[in-house]
């Protein structure tokens, strides 16, 4: 029979729909994996960098690959941002990477993203970023912070 | 453990421990217990929305009676909130309503308004100074303080630190009495604040000991209302001291529009106010200077002590100020170039109350506890019917989770327990898998 008792073996684990075809409300998962980080007590430095990396993550599921998933696995020591997504996946990720580099239509860029900048602010805010993508299959992101 | 104090009260005669007010906190601070609402203390932060809601007026504030004012004996003076003025269909200047309130019985009158202009002058001075961390938050509602206090605790140094206009006009309307009747006994000189809701009666009572509100009496604009309507014609004028920034106060925008600074943001609603804060926290927001924040759609005019509906009120509000001067109280040029807020102004709000954490304790702790909250909130069923007298299915893991309820309080599991019972195919909870025995965390 199952315990609910403390069990600290494994991380916390979050686990969110990013929905892609309602532009109006990406960036929610970000909010509430925020709100998440704050009841657990972490420092405002930290809950700021995940917010922004996760929110601009977010954005790219919608604005390039249909959406997808936000999951977020939290232990002591760090916190683990994971966004799967099924889109068109990036040809040239190095490209993608680059300050500036966009290849947003010009009607996601009427809403005031698609500046190139996602990317890079996701590896300037969290310790680590693993990007693993396939053309025709879909896009991994993996961000820690500590 | 120090609990902030509320106005509101329940009423358990009438409370039929329907869901709706349940359902309506923001701050999920209700729950159902015994059949009835119980409003939890360190979560509720005033802002009046379970009264607006509760069918069966179940949920009233408590605020004093012009009954309760010793006219004969104290030298009373009126704190008429802006709001006041926008109340009544036949105000046609705002001079009518100072005499009014004073033919009620008070001694004097100093309007909030007139303080609330001083306010924004001091405010300037405060934005002058470039080491004050942007934007700086409105701290004039304290709906809005506690929120801040209870949710956005990282926001909290952002609050501006002076006094609101309510607490200015009673320091100053003391002081002026006693320096124009220096022979009156300051034990004698009370102030009365005219308020347009519950929030800033439990505000008053807050207020720590030595801090800058000297009120004593907080009444509500509704109980003046109707002892104002028959004296505002044929009682002699008694010239009004404010501007059209002082007015202003009573609406949306007018905090912030009198700053003169383009770079504000003006919020109403809690919903919209929590949504504002979030993007101020993640820093995901255009650069501002000032940020404006009100509990109640429209400002201080939908405040419940009201009578008139809000936008009605603000279009009179606006005709009213259509002639007056843009301000009537400025402070003395000299002060721009010291840009210090007199210290005694500055005030400490009621936040050092406990905070309403679900989690406490480590990090390792925190994170268990959530564990747990989350094993549970699996196991239930979604439908966050209220059945079990918390909001919603994860406030109820919470409260499971924290030992306030117990699994079997889920309506939903009882019905499928029975149903099992019924057809005999097994023995309660437990038996599927679904979790234990109903304590057994
Ligand atoms: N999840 C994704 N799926 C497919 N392509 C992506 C994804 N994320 C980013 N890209 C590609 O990388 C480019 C750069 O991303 P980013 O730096 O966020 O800039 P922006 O989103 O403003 O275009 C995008 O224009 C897009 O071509
Ligand atoms: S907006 Fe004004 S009336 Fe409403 S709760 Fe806040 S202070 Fe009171
Ligand atoms: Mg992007």
């Amino acid at each position: 029979m199952p315990v609910w008792g403390a069990r600290m073996s494994e991380p916390v684990r979050f686990l969110w729909q990013v929905d892609g075809d309602d532009f109006s409300s990406a960036g929610e998962a970000s909010v509430l994996a925020k709100r998440s980080l704050r009841e657990l007590g972490f420092d405002a430095e930290l809950i700021r960098r995940v917010a922004v990396a996760m929110y601009e993550g977010e954005i790219n599921m919608v604005i390039h690959a249909h959406g997808g998933e936000a999951e977020m696995l939290v232990d002591e020591d760090a916190v683990r941002v994971i966004l799967r997504d099924v889109g068109p996946g990036i040809p040239d990720v190095e490209l993608a990477m680059q300050a500036g580099y966009s290849t947003a239509t010009d009607s996601v860029r009427a809403l005031g993203f698609g500046a190139g900048m996602g990317l890079p602010n996701m590896k300037r805010f969290a310790d680590e970023l693993v990007v693993d993508s396939r053309v025709g299959e879909g896009t991994t992101i993996e961000m820690t912070f500590r | 453990m120090i609990l902030y104090k509320h106005s509101v009260v329940s009423d358990g005669e009438k409370c039929t421990g329907c869901t709706h007010c349940l359902r309506h906190c923001p701050t999920e601070a209700i729950r159902i217990r015994g059949g009835k609402a119980v409003i939890d203390s360190a979560r509720c932060i005033d802002c009046s929305e379970c009264i607006r809601v509760c069918p069966h007026k179940a949920k009233s504030a408590d605020f004093d009676a012009l009954a309760e004012l010793d006219f004969a004996n104290d030298y009373i003076i009126a704190l008429p909130d802006p709001t006041l003025y926008g109340q009544f269909p036949q105000l046609r200047d705002v001079d009518a309503l100072p005499g009014a309130l004073l033919s009620v019985g008070f001694s004097d009158v100093y309007e909030v308004a007139k303080a609330a202009e001083l306010h924004t002058e001091y405010t300037r001075l405060y934005l002058q100074q470039p080491t004050v961390a942007r934007p700086v938050l409105s701290s004039n509602c304290p709906v809005i303080v506690r929120l801040i206090s209870l949710r956005f605790p990282l926001l909290r140094d952002r609050l501006l630190p002076l006094a609101p206009p309510m607490e200015l006009a009673a320091k100053f309307a003391r002081e002026r009495a006693l320096f124009a009747h220096p022979d009156l006994d300051p034990a004698r000189v009370k102030t009365a604040f005219i308020s347009p809701c519950p929030a800033r009666v439990s505000w008053v009572k807050n207020t720590p000991e030595g801090k800058v509100q000297d009120i004593d009496y907080v009444l509500s604009v509704r109980e003046l209302f109707f002892r104002l309507r028959p004296l505002l014609t044929g009682t002699e004028d008694r010239p009004s001291e404010v501007g059209k920034i002082g007015l202003g106060w009573a609406a949306s925008h007018g905090e912030a529009s009198a700053l003169m600074n383009d770079c504000y943001l003006a919020a109403d609603g809690i919903e919209n106010v929590t949504r504002v804060l979030d993007n101020i926290e993640t820093g995901s927001m255009p650069d501002l200077e000032f940020v404006e924040l009100r509990a109640c759609h429209a400002g201080c005019v939908g405040g419940l002590l009201n009578v008139e509906n809000p936008y009605i009120a603000r279009v009179r509000l606006n005709t009213l100020r259509r002639l007056l001067p843009v301000s009537r109280n400025r402070l003395p040029r000299e002060a721009y170039g010291t840009a210090q807020v007199p210290q005694e102004l500055l005030t400490m709000w009621p936040m050092d109350f406990s905070t309403a954490d679900v989690l406490a304790g480590d990090r390792k702790s925190r994170l268990e506890m959530m564990a747990k909250i989350n094993r549970i909130a699996a196991t239930l069923p979604g439908r966050d019917c209220g059945g079990c007298g918390a909001p919603n299915c994860r406030a109820f893991a919470q409260d499971v989770a924290r030992g306030e309820a117990k699994a079997s309080d889920c309506v939903v599991f009882m019905k499928e327990r029975l149903e099992r019972l019924l057809t005999g195919e097994g023995s309660g909870i437990g038996a599927q898998g679904t979790g234990e025995s109903d304590d057994g965390i």
